[in-house]
């Protein structure tokens, strides 16, 4: 219930809650933790930590570029523990671990949860770990109070959506369309929908993501999501213009 | 063995081995394909249909071949070979891209997506699609694509796209990738041709039920050839389709001894090999949609992989091979490429047969233990393609100088 809360509190103030994305290790832990100052400056809610891995089929060339390099520069699973235990530290926004299910799998699932606990995340994102095969992986979170965090597609059954929203901890990640993360999507009266579809069927918050990246893009989920999720975009404008393109990025986004 | 009998909750589950880890965003589409599968498999009509087009179009029943000069030659047990080698497009996988181009058909999907290592489950799916009139892309490593050029010309010419793939090693692993992201992105009109028997339910179960027509055929005419069953049955194993196909045939006779072979690469330790079982350099983990041995580091994350062949150059392993493994019903050797390439040698002098690299792995594990065995005692070895697409590899490996005088003649026609 923490993260549930914590969001619920925040959402009492604004109407539009922010999570951000940073690629653990790429381009550096250095860059990374001044990327979280930036965000801790626009006063971001929630940050996903993505623990790199080899096989990435679900990110698009952006984040499967930077999962490679931040493997090819050392990042190790303990790195990324010891980074977010330093962030937790020093921020207050809420961190999640996100990842493919592997690096939970390898490490154990039993002891992922220990650390990702001990690192003072609030929970996970794990896109590539059904529903059917996370019984054991919710029941270790609960007991720690972490958060599996459940994805809804648009291209689920209302059957299918319902059994998710159900499930649901903490708050729902709605993938606004098909595709991989990083490309334009359309902000339309089919999104719109599909988000009213998910407030159906979940109790908890819902937030929006893939191709999240323009004022438009925050101005048309206001009142309509309960948290604007911004991946790709934000590490675009990283990898352009460093610490002052985020800051400019995140000025014209939320400012 | 009832293999494909799953236990109420565990559908798609050889042991711990196999499941379906995919995105939310596919649950609905590999639902539809699995329902799809499992309508066509209990339709005996389907099986018939998928017969006459395999007999009509691509020639099977594909004959077993004696090798009595081989044989002689290694002094042991008699050696005979399926020959999947004469299949259209050179291999068997063929048997999984039509019965696959069937339930394209059914599902009424308008377009195919396939990964490719050496190129031969890309040929057979350009040509499934242009026989049925379906839009095709292929997936192929940027390093394989370098390596197998002739099937890039023959896939580009049937009119499919090659794109190739220049994320992480730039072999297989990233061509299922990149099938993968374009799968989540095309889903509605898009069927993901899925060349190996790895990967999420249905596909590990709907790639071995295709190819079982190997071990079908195979079954028969080694009895009617030889006069009973084999001893062993060798087959190459990359993600472990052409293995599946013939093991299937012998699986339930405890008799005959079934012997999985890797690619052995530059020989065990990791980073120089594609052994998942033979090696202990593998252990359990979930990628690319399903649980079995990878090669990977403590982190999960994937190791290089080598192999003088595409075909077998990639991370994980079928989980029904893995299950039959750890079953201790299938043996898993190694072959290096060293020894694959004594054995190419070997077989195309003795039995003028010229094996695709991949399944020389087989035949070089074949010849390792033939001479060990009695006169009286029968191998069946699974020539899983013909070799004459390794033409380029080939050469490099034995180093033959006309053939290097020919590429650099033809390089000065065409103006390099």
């Amino acid at each position: 219930m923490a993260l549930e809360s914590y969001l619920r509190e925040r959402l009492a103030r604004k109407p539009l809650l922010v999570m951000t994305h940073v690629v653990c290790g790429y381009p550096s832990f250095e860059e990374n933790l001044r990327a979280l100052e930036v965000m801790a400056e626009f006063d971001v809610d929630l940050v996903e930590l993505q623990f790199p891995f080899s096989e990435p089929s679900a990110d698009g060339p952006r984040f499967v570029r930077a999962n490679q390099l931040a493997i090819e520069h050392g990042t190790h699973t303990r790195d990324c523990f010891a980074f977010m235990a330093r962030a937790a530290q020093r921020f207050p926004f809420k961190l999640l671990m996100m990842g493919y299910y592997n690096t939970v799998f390898k490490m154990g699932e039993a002891a992922f949860i220990e650390q990702l606990a001990a690192a003072g995340g609030a929970g996970l994102i794990v896109p590539d770990l059904p529903l059917e095969e996370s019984g054991e992986l919710r029941r270790l979170a609960a007991a720690r109070d972490l958060d599996p965090i459940l994805l809804l597609a648009p291209t689920n059954t209302e059957a299918r959506l319902a059994q998710l929203g159900a499930a649901a901890r903490g708050f729902v990640y709605a993938v606004a369309r098909k595709g991989v993360t990083g490309s334009k999507t359309a902000m339309d009266a089919e999104l719109s929908d599909f988000i009213a579809r998910c407030r159906r069927v979940t109790q908890v918050p819902v937030g929006v993501g893939f191709g999240v990246s323009s004022r438009e893009d925050i101005d048309f989920l206001r009142g309509r999501a309960d948290i604007a999720i911004i991946g790709t975009a934000a590490l675009a404008a990283w990898e352009e213009r460093g610490e002052a393109g985020l800051r400019a990025f995140l000025a014209e986004l939320l400012g | 063995m009832s293999l494909f009998d799953f236990a109420p909750g565990r559908e798609g589950y050889y042991g711990t081995y196999g499941g379906c880890f995919l995105p939310e965003i596919l649950t609905s589409t590999i639902d539809e394909l699995r329902e799809c599968f499992r309508a066509c498999k209990a339709d005996p009509a389907f099986w018939e249909e998928f017969r006459a087009v395999m007999r009509s179009y691509s020639g099977r029943p594909t004959p077993v071949t004696y090798l009595e000069n081989l044989s002689r030659h290694l002094g042991g047990a008699r050696i005979y070979v399926k020959r999947e080698d004469l299949n259209h497009t050179g291999s068997h996988k063929i048997n999984n891209v039509m019965g696959q181009g069937l339930i394209c058909k059914r599902l009424g999907k308008t377009r195919v997506i396939a990964e490719t290592g050496a190129g031969q489950h890309g040929f057979a799916t350009a040509t499934m699609a242009a026989r049925f009139g379906l839009r095709c892309k292929i997936y192929m490593g940027a390093v394989d694509v370098a390596r197998q050029r002739p099937n890039v010309f023959w896939m580009e010419n049937l009119g499919a796209e090659v794109v190739a793939v220049e994320d992480g090693q730039r072999t297989l692993k990233d061509a299922i990738n990149e099938c993968l992201r374009d799968w989540v992105t095309n889903m509605a009109d898009t069927h993901y041709v899925l060349g190996t028997a790895c990967g999420p339910h249905p596909f590990p179960e709907m790639v071995s039920y295709f190819q079982s027509i190997i071990g079908l055929e195979a079954r028969e005419q080694i009895q009617e050839n030889a006069g009973r069953l084999p001893d062993r049955v060798y087959a190459c194993v990359g993600g472990g389709s052409n293995a599946m196909g013939i093991f299937q045939g012998c699986l339930d006779d405890a008799g005959v001894e079934l012997v999985g072979c890797e690619a052995g690469g530059f020989g065990p330790g990791p980073g120089g090999h594609a052994s998942r079982l033979a090696y202990p350099d593998a252990s359990l983990g979930v990628a690319q949609g399903y649980k079995t041995y990878f090669l990977q580091n403590e982190d999960g994350n994937m190791l290089e992989t080598h192999s003088i062949a595409a075909g077998l150059d990639y991370i994980g392993v079928n989980p029904i091979l893995a299950y039959l493994w750890e079953q201790k019903r299938v043996r898993f050797e190694a072959a290096t490429d060293d020894e694959v390439r004594e054995a190419l040698r070997l077989v195309m002098r003795t039995e003028g047969l010229i094996p695709a690299l991949e399944s020389t792995h087989a035949f070089a594990r074949a010849i390792a233990e033939a001479p060990a065995m009695g006169r009286d005692e029968i191998i069946l070895i699974n020539q899983s393609g013909r070799g004459d697409k390794d033409i380029f590899t080939v050469a490099d490996a034995i180093d033959d100088r006309a053939w290097k005088q020919f590429i650099r003649a033809k390089a000065d026609q065409y103006g390099a």
